[in-house]
């Protein structure tokens, strides 16, 4: 048997900080590997009873303003041109046109490529990470696969943020995570980090996407949301959208549970993104339900919690303006982006 | 010159061991013409409460045994009663005063009943045991345990009456402690001699002889006994048997007439189902 | 303003069409009783629901009468298909009044609605269609040829889950073939009294189930009556106890399901997240208001304060108040008498030294409420980890090892329940088989399923309800099994 010199990770506070000075792959493996386990049938009822709550007629109202204040407008096709990239800008300005008091997403979500026109479309109402206006975020190192070298991820990173994007989704390479090489995947995601690094000394939001679909399992969830943080994500977000399943509120109520404990450990807050497959108000609002009663409440702000969604949106205004006149509203009644 | 008999000491068989009452008490069994047999042991309420500390200290090791083992241990009973059928058949005899002929059948009815058990001991666990479909991701399986330390009072028949009672407690992994018959106890005590020499842990079985009247009120109300088989009280007061058996919530079986027939119903009268659910999920 | 601001109750009482005064339903008709009438209240407002009859001896005497002749006539020469099929129709009916139950049994009983609406009623349901598919397949239970039922069967259910009881005891006796006289609980015979319109409704033969509300005397002559020949009972161990010695050498059959003081063991490889949501439905669904509640929480010392921390910020989410509000945790305590012995054996833990400490809520005016509450470094001699509460109260107990575990676990006289939280499983089996105890619950706690057999060890009871095992509990088997049911054969 021989005891191999064990392999340095890239420094990043977070683990120095919680593994100590001796930052190993080692001390990573120990670390995730002795995590607490998670029985799926008692999270799944878990979240299935968090599902059966309701809540008030005026807090439905104030809940379908928040849900669109915490969405990623969210365009990602193979098809999606300039124009495509426009017109889901002017939805994310101006979602419904008939009422002005409606509030605007968070961010719009594209490629990479396209993020000089998002940013050109928005305009004014680019809040390059500022406090009023809608961010854009872009997908990069290889999405969805995440299938390329860490040249090419990195190379695709700092393009976006070159091209202004405020907030990057990144994938971790799931092969990695799945055989094992937890050191791998901290040190992509803490070079992926640096890459967002401007000129300026700032940093873009590193969102880590965990693509829990093909994680499969709820304990390799909580290993990979933890791997995420302490390698220095800003969010760890479900999924892609391109695989399934994607978000689900399972999964979901367990990474809240990690930022949770993250910041009882910490008091650092971390942020969640559930992405793909939330379609309906009804059921986005489980999931603010979900965030208050494990997170807390603080955590419904769009620094702490997105959905990363396209026809998300059009249903909340349905709502919205059942709501407001007190009839159901038709899908000719919103704008398609 | 003829051999001068040596009489036999009939006393108690507790833990393994065989006393006298600590009591120093014993008294006559004499056959069913009158003619005495014996001065068997006469135990007292304490030698009933040593015979149920030692079933209680010896039920964790009989109830955890494999079925497979305990199987197999009981079987060898039936090998060595096999080896003594001469001596029971002769004790029935100077007991009852029948012929040898109407002894042997029932020494090997008896020998026939234990081997019967014996082979329920892996068994029972299956037919009495279920899989349970629950409408939900568990997984959930019912299965019978010992109940824990069974109290018996044997019925009257000395061999058959006894084995039929003291064998199926045995069977799922219980400890008993048996009031011998009061009137032909000699029966018990041989198997007593029997079970000393094989694989039966002590106290596993004990065996007290004396007056039912007088001890079973005390196994009856003791608070580490979990059952009682009032197969052969029939002529005691078993209805305040059963009465005090209910401040400790014991199972109770009431008296039988005769000889107890051969039931799985007595296996399982003397366990405890346990349903276990698990959560079953792949991810 | 808070988000948190969930909706007040949508399940509104307006659904249930209750009549001012209820009789005793006795031979298929609602008949007035003959002893002084009471009333039944709401435990979360103290206000009065309706005027119920009281049976005296003559009453119990007239159902025991009904139900013999309703089983020579009728329901004993009745083909188990048909039996079968009375018991589809019942449960047919509870499905489509369900609504309706699940409000009845809130309203009477002060559990939150969500329980009554997601577990209670649902529950009752699959019970009746579980064991209406038994009726004509007896032969095949397991139990010898032919077994057959044993008469009439006298039933005593509690307040805690009245309809859920009630099938518990009515599916398995009336696919045997048996008939019954039923006695709800005094503070709960609301539901019970819906069922016998359902029963009405469903064209059950008269007399084939009697439902008679009272007190505990009236259960008393019920158990007693010289005509009945089951008696299943359901409820405290001081009661079952009086009733196995008043069966005694009668020959009745007898089942007791009766207190606990359940174990909710976790160890320190637990599946956390999913252990604190179990402590916390093992000891708080349904107020604790539950006989194999987990009210004694066994953690693992090296993992206690962890778990003891994250089980009061879980506390502090519960939400107490109005049953019927869909998003009401806790509800009511189901009466005054009941109130008072939480708060007595709540006092006396703290008198004995034990760390007290209550979510904060805030707790209604009028009703009857006890918050949430942990008794922490709980000692096994205290009275509150050795007596049943059953109530919210939690008393956290800690250990070393399995083996200290299993022998604080078994250390009571009781032997209902048990939970088992751990990831790994060759230990949660071992474990398993040395908890002495009927139900096993290994990292879930409090399910319930028909198919599924439950009952207790030790003075938590004998016999099981549910399953075939429940099945066997209202049938005598074959002919050599004969003399071990009735005692006396000869």
């Amino acid at each position: 048997m021989t005891i191999q010199t064990p392999v340095a990770l890239a420094p990043a506070q977070r683990a120095l900080a919680v593994l100590g000075g001796d930052l190993t792959e080692r001390a990573l493996r120990l670390h995730l590997e002795g995590l607490s386990g998670v029985d799926a049938v008692g999270l799944e009822q878990r979240a299935a009873a968090l599902g059966t709550r309701s809540i008030k007629t005026t807090s439905k109202a104030w809940a379908l303003d928040r849900i669109i204040e915490l969405i990623d407008l969210t365009t990602l096709e193979g098809a999606d041109t300039p124009g495509k990239v426009r017109s889901l800008v002017a939805k994310a300005l101006t979602p419904d046109p008939g009422d002005p008091s409606t509030p605007r997403v968070a961010a719009v979500c594209v490629y990479g490529d396209m993020v000089p026109y998002a940013v050109s479309a928005l305009g004014s109402a680019h809040a390059a990470g500022g406090s009023t206006g809608i961010n854009v975020a872009a997908v990069a190192t290889a999405f969805p696969s995440g299938r390329a070298s860490l040249r090419v991820k990195l190379a695709d990173t700092a393009d976006a943020v070159a091209s202004g994007a405020d907030e990057i989704d990144m994938v971790i390479d799931r092969g990695a995570f799945l055989s094992g090489r937890y050191g791998q995947v901290f040190d992509d995601i803490v070079a992926v980090k640096e890459a967002c690094r401007r000129d300026d000394g700032s940093y873009a939001h590193l969102k880590v996407i965990l693509e829990t679909g093909e994680l499969n399992t709820y304990d390799n969830v909580r290993r990979a949301s933890w791997l995420g943080i302490l390698a220095g994500g800003d969010f760890i977000k479900t999924s892609t959208g391109k695989v399934a399943p994607a978000a689900t509120l399972p999964v979901t109520l367990l990474m809240l549970e990690v930022v949770r404990d993250w910041h009882r450990l910490t008091g650092e807050r971390i942020g969640v993104k559930p992405a793909g497959g939330i379609r309906a108000s009804k059921d986005a609002i489980k999931y603010l339900v979900t965030v208050a009663e494990t997170a807390g409440e603080e955590w419904l702000t769009p620094s702490l919690f997105r959905f990363g969604a396209s026809s998300l949106l059009n249903d909340v205004l349905l709502q919205r303006q059942k709501l407001k006149t007190g009839h159901y509203s038709g899908p000719d009644y919103v704008t398609i982006d | 010159m003829a051999h001068l008999a040596i009489p036999k000491t009939y006393k108690l068989y507790i833990g393994g061991k065989f006393p006298r009452s600590e009591s120093g008490r014993t008294y006559q069994v004499v056959s069913t013409k009158g003619e005495f047999l014996a001065n068997a042991a006469k135990a007292s309420r304490k030698d009933a409460r040593d015979a149920v500390v030692a079933a209680r200290s010896a039920l964790g090791g009989w109830a955890s045994a494999t079925a497979y083992n305990r199987g197999q241990v009981l079987y060898r009973i039936a090998e060595l009663l096999e080896g003594r059928r001469a001596q029971f058949i002769e004790e029935l005899v100077a007991v009852d005063g029948t012929t040898a002929a109407v002894a042997a059948k029932q020494v090997d009815a008896a020998i026939d009943r234990w081997v019967w058990y014996a082979g329920w001991a892996d068994k029972y666990v299956q037919v009495s045991g279920n899989g349970n479909p629950v409408s939900g991701p568990y997984f959930n399986l019912s299965v019978p345990e010992p109940t824990g330390v069974v109290a018996i009072v044997a019925p009257a028949d000395p061999l058959l009456g006894f084995v039929s009672v003291v064998a199926p407690a045995l069977v799922s992994g219980n400890t008993v402690v048996v009031i011998a018959s009061q009137q032909a106890p000699l029966s018990a005590i041989s198997l007593a001699e029997v079970l000393a020499t094989s694989d039966v842990p002590g106290g596993v079985v004990n065996i007290l002889t004396g007056s039912p009247a007088e001890i079973a009120p005390w196994l009856a109300s003791h608070a580490d006994v979990n059952a009682l088989d009032l197969a052969g009280a029939e002529s005691l007061d078993w209805i305040d048997l059963q009465i005090s058996a209910a401040d400790t919530l014991k199972r109770v079986l009431a008296p039988v007439a005769g000889i107890p027939q051969a039931t799985l119903d007595r296996i399982t009268a003397f366990t405890e189902t346990k349903t276990v659910w698990h959560t079953k999920s792949m991810i | 303003m808070s988000f948190l601001e969930y909706a007040p109750a949508p399940e509104s009482p307006s659904i249930l069409h209750l009549k001012k005064d209820y009789g005793l339903f006795i031979d298929g008709e609602f008949v007035p009783g003959h002893g002084k009438e009471f009333a039944t209240i709401s435990p979360a407002t103290e206000k009065h629901i309706a005027t119920i009859a009281n049976a005296n001896e003559a009453d119990v005497d007239t159902a025991v009468k009904a139900a013999r002749i309703a089983y020579d006539k009728t329901w004993s020469r009745m083909s188990g298909a048909d039996r079968g099929k009375y018991l589809f129709r019942i449960a047919r009916l509870v499905q489509e009044r369900s609504r309706e139950l699940a409000v009845a049994e809130s309203l009477d009983n002060g559990k939150p609605i969500k329980e009554s609406r997601d577990v209670d009623i649902p529950l009752v349901a699959a019970w009746f269609f579980y064991y209406a598919g038994w009726a004509d397949k007896l032969d095949y239970a397991g139990l010898g040829a032919d077994p057959r039922a044993l008469g009439v069967a006298a039933q005593v259910i509690p307040w805690n889950f009245p309809l859920l009881m009630l099938a518990w005891k009515i599916a398995p006796a009336l696919a045997a073939g048996n008939t019954v006289v039923l006695k709800p609980a005094e503070t709960t015979p609301l539901s019970a009294l819906l069922f016998a319109e359902i029963l009405q409704q469903a064209d059950l033969p008269a007399g084939v189930v009697n439902i008679i509300t009272g007190a505990g005397d009236t259960g008393q002559e019920l158990v007693q009556h010289p005509d009945v020949n089951k008696v299943a009972f359901t409820g405290s161990t001081a009661v079952g106890r009086a009733i196995a010695k008043s069966v005694a050498g009668t020959g009745k059959k007898l089942t007791l399901e009766l207190g606990g003081k359940a174990a909710n063991i976790v160890f320190d490889d637990a599946p956390i997240d999913q252990a604190i949501e179990g402590i916390v439905n093992g000891i708080f669904f349904n107020q604790g208001h539950v006989c194999c509640a987990g009210s004694r929480l066994l953690v693992q010392e090296n993992v206690h304060g962890e778990v003891v921390e994250r089980l009061k910020s879980r506390l502090s989410t519960l939400r107490l108040g109005d049953p019927l509000d869909k998003n009401t945790d806790i509800g009511a305590i189901n009466s005054r008498e009941q109130l008072e012995r939480i708060r007595e054996l709540s006092d006396i833990g703290e008198a004995e030294g034990a760390q007290r400490w209550t979510a904060e809520c805030a707790i209604p005016d009028n009703g009857f409420w006890f918050a949430p509450t942990i008794f922490d470094n709980v000692s096994t001699s205290s009275r509150i980890a050795r007596e049943e509460i059953f109530g919210p109260v939690l008393s956290v107990l800690t250990f070393r090892t399995p083996a200290e575990a299993i022998a604080k676990a078994n250390n009571t006289p009781y032997g209902l329940s048990a939970g088992i939280w751990s990831d790994k499983g060759s230990k949660i089996l071992a474990v398993a088989d040395e908890l002495r105890a009927g139900v096993i619950w290994a990292n879930t706690f409090n399910r319930f399923d028909p198919a599924s057999p439950f009952g207790g060890y030790k003075e938590s009871g004998y016999g099981r309800e549910g399953g075939r095992h429940g099945l066997a509990a209202y049938l005598q088997t074959s002919a050599p099994a004969r003399e071990l049911v009735e005692g006396r054969s000869r």
